[in-house]
């Protein structure tokens, strides 16, 4: 009896689809946004969002807090007066933290996301996800304009995550909430 | 062969479970509310965009080329998946994919699994499979969990839960979670919270399905709004992804075209707040065993047919849903599937593929043609004439049914003028029937026509007598 992977494909091959016309790209690739556009657009998810030229200034606002940063962000960031938590942590440490503070690989002006892959500063997947605040510092020239041009400076083969906004939900009535299982706060702050 | 649970068992077919629906007006009231939101959300959303014609252009044709190539495309997805230390696994049918699923849950000891929305396991009826093999699924998408525990069906693709108000939703988690809660959204979500967070610390192993896998890279991508895929995605050790044979994009630039079409299409936002994308596994980032059960289910034999296989362009986001009429007014749970309005019309008796099965076969029906499915679906189905040619076919698989003979006898009568003539005669009787100019009762066979609609009366004398007369 043949495999369900040669059946599968078998059945495919005699369903004779016929070749299809070479894809006609004719949307924007490029667009248009910078920083302005990306500010206007994250803030329009209700992420709380600011343009400073000075990051351990602006991370002062953290003081008093038990905070998760990965190993590599730049040691500037670390500032005194906070409680830095570092890897390797456990599930249920990351879950008592009160934030985690980290920077991003790419950003999307049209669209107001910015995307996390492991890289520098940012740590794997969980340190963004457990605690209820995350502070993204975005540097201006991480910022794409557009879709098509964030997916081509990225690096499919590492673990990715878009973030556009705080955690939200559409499941009552259709109406959007903010703050369901990922972090409740997003707190973005553009570097210029 | 097994019926495929894509349709669930003893379901009336369409009209009787419609009919049913409408004497509900609470459901009528909340789905007009939730419909008309969105409706006017997406028009804004799609608004936006000045290209937007073009990317659906661009949509079409991306899916397109994957049915062309689906053979090619999926060996490569397998080999890229492998490559990054994934495991591959094909499914027939429903029963051997959860199967699978069951056998992997059962590898790993799992008693319990937490579940990220997936509409191919719903498809198949993993959730079921899985607890008759003695292993829970947890859903942890919000309207999922709403569904799950009031012992309900799903309604919507999207927001399964779609059915539901706020009132309604406030009793089922009083009486599911025992805790107090008030019918607020935001203390309704911070309910399901508290109730799921310790479930995505401790569990195990989570089931995902995909909205898009890219062939060349192997990357899996997952569209979300709440964080609970991200946990699922993330926490368990092991993670298990169902998904269609369908679901491929060729390469990773087709991507730039589906993270645009799609939000804006199902939630009307210009980007959901989560997508995740993993390849195979990451070390030290994620679940270190993942495997990626690839479903056939009745897909191959909607590939087979030339005018239905567009329905497999689909990416579920649920925006012929939002404009459809029928829907509107029926209700999900009318059709019977986990595929609901004009998509689920259309894709779920060609996923079923046995015209003989009244409850399919009364599908394509479910739709007055006009059209509006098609004008916003993303990947441009032709939903109306795909209903047509799926009518036709009902109608073959029929035989010799009443109708038939009455279109026979139609034929026979339109052959001939004097026939006609005659028969315009005859048919101007019928006003003795008529009250106010309607006929709201005709005789058999015609009875047929007028149990669900009015006929106007016919004029006293026809357009050609009257000619004759008057011009002749």
């Amino acid at each position: 009896m043949a495999s369900a992977k040669e059946e599968i494909l078998q059945r495919i091959r005699n369903a004779r689809v016929p070749a299809a016309p070479p894809v006609v790209r004719g949307y924007d690739r490029t667009g248009k946004g910078g920083v302005e556009l990306f500010a206007e657009r994250v803030a329009d998810y209700r992420a709380i969002v600011h343009t400073v030229s000075d990051v351990p200034e602006a991370l002062e606002r953290l003081e008093g807090k038990r905070i998760v940063a990965p190993q590599d962000v730049p040691p500037e960031w670390l500032i005194d007066g906070v409680t830095w938590l570092h890897e390797p942590l456990s599930i249920d440490e990351l879950d008592q933290a009160d934030g985690v503070l980290t920077g991003c690989a790419v950003a999307i002006a049209d669209t107001g996301t910015i995307v996390l892959d492991g890289g520098e500063a940012q740590g794997r997947r969980a340190l963004t996800l457990l605690p209820d605040y995350h502070l993204c510092v975005v540097r201006a020239d991480q910022i794409a304009a557009s879709v098509p041009e964030a997916l081509q400076r990225l690096e499919p083969t590492r673990p990715l995550t878009f973030i556009s906004g705080p955690s939200a939900t559409s499941d009552i009535e259709l109406n959007r909430v903010e703050g369901v299982h990922g972090p409740r706060t997003l707190e973005v702050l553009i570097v210029t | 062969m097994a019926r495929n649970p894509v349709t669930w068992l003893g379901s009336p077919t369409f009209p009787k479970a419609a009919r049913a629906a409408l004497q509900d007006t609470q459901l009528r009231q909340n789905l007009r509310k939730a419909t008309g939101t969105i409706r006017g959300r997406r028009a804004a959303a799609v608004a936006e965009m000045t290209d937007w014609e073009q990317l659906r252009v661009a949509g079409e044709q991306i899916k397109d080329d994957v049915l062309a190539r689906l053979d090619t495309l999926l060996l490569q997805l397998e080999e890229s998946v492998t490559a990054r230390g994934g495991v591959v696994h094909w499914a027939r049918d429903a029963a051997e994919a959860n199967r699978i699923v069951l056998d992997l849950c059962r590898a790993e000891d799992a008693r319990e699994v937490v579940k990220v929305k997936s509409m191919a396991t719903a498809e198949i009826g993993l959730n079921e499979a899985l607890e008759a093999g003695g292993v829970h699924a947890i859903e942890t998408d919000l309207a999922e969990l709403i569904v799950q525990l009031g012992d309900d069906r799903p309604s919507h693709i999207l927001v399964p839960a779609i059915h539901r108000n706020r009132s309604e939703i406030r009793e089922i988690f009083q009486r599911r979670m025992g805790v107090e809660v008030s019918d607020e959204p935001a203390d309704l979500a911070e309910a399901a919270r508290v109730y799921l967070r310790e479930k995505f610390l401790t569990t195990k192993v989570a089931i995902s399905g995909a909205n898009f896998a890219v062939a060349d890279t192997g990357s899996i991508v997952v569209l979300e709004s709440e964080g609970n895929g991200r946990m699922c995605l993330t926490l368990p050790e092991t993670l298990i992804t169902v998904m269609g044979i369908e679901k491929l994009v060729p390469t990773w630039q087709d991507l730039e075209v589906f993270l645009q079409l799609l939000p804006r299409s199902s939630t009307a936002e210009r980007m959901n707040p989560y997508t995740s994308v993993w390849t195979g596994v990451t070390p030290g980032d994620g679940p270190q065993e993942f495997h990626l059960v690839l479903i056939d289910n009745g897909r191959t034999a909607t590939l087979e047919d030339s005018v239905g296989r567009q329905a497999l362009r689909c990416i579920r986001c649920s925006a012929c849903l939002n404009v459809c009429p029928v829907y509107e007014r029926t209700g999900g749970q009318s059709y019977g599937s986990v595929y609901p309005g004009p998509i689920g019309a259309i894709l779920t008796p060609q996923l079923v593929g046995d015209m003989h099965d009244p409850q399919a076969a009364s599908l394509p029906y479910a739709s007055s043609l006009c059209g509006a499915c098609f004008e916003v679906c993303p990947v441009r189905i032709d939903i109306p004439s795909v209903l047509t040619h799926l009518r036709a076919e009902a109608v073959e698989a029929k035989g010799r049914t009443a109708e038939s003979v009455a279109m026979a006898a139609a034929a026979w009568i339109f052959g001939a003028a004097s026939r006609y003539e005659k028969a315009q005669k005859a048919g101007s009787l019928a006003r003795f029937l008529a009250r106010d100019g309607r006929i709201t009762s005709l005789p058999w066979p015609g009875s047929k026509w007028t149990s669900s609609r009015d006929v106007p009366a016919p004029p006293a004398e026809s357009f050609r007598t009257w000619w004759r007369k008057n011009r002749g």
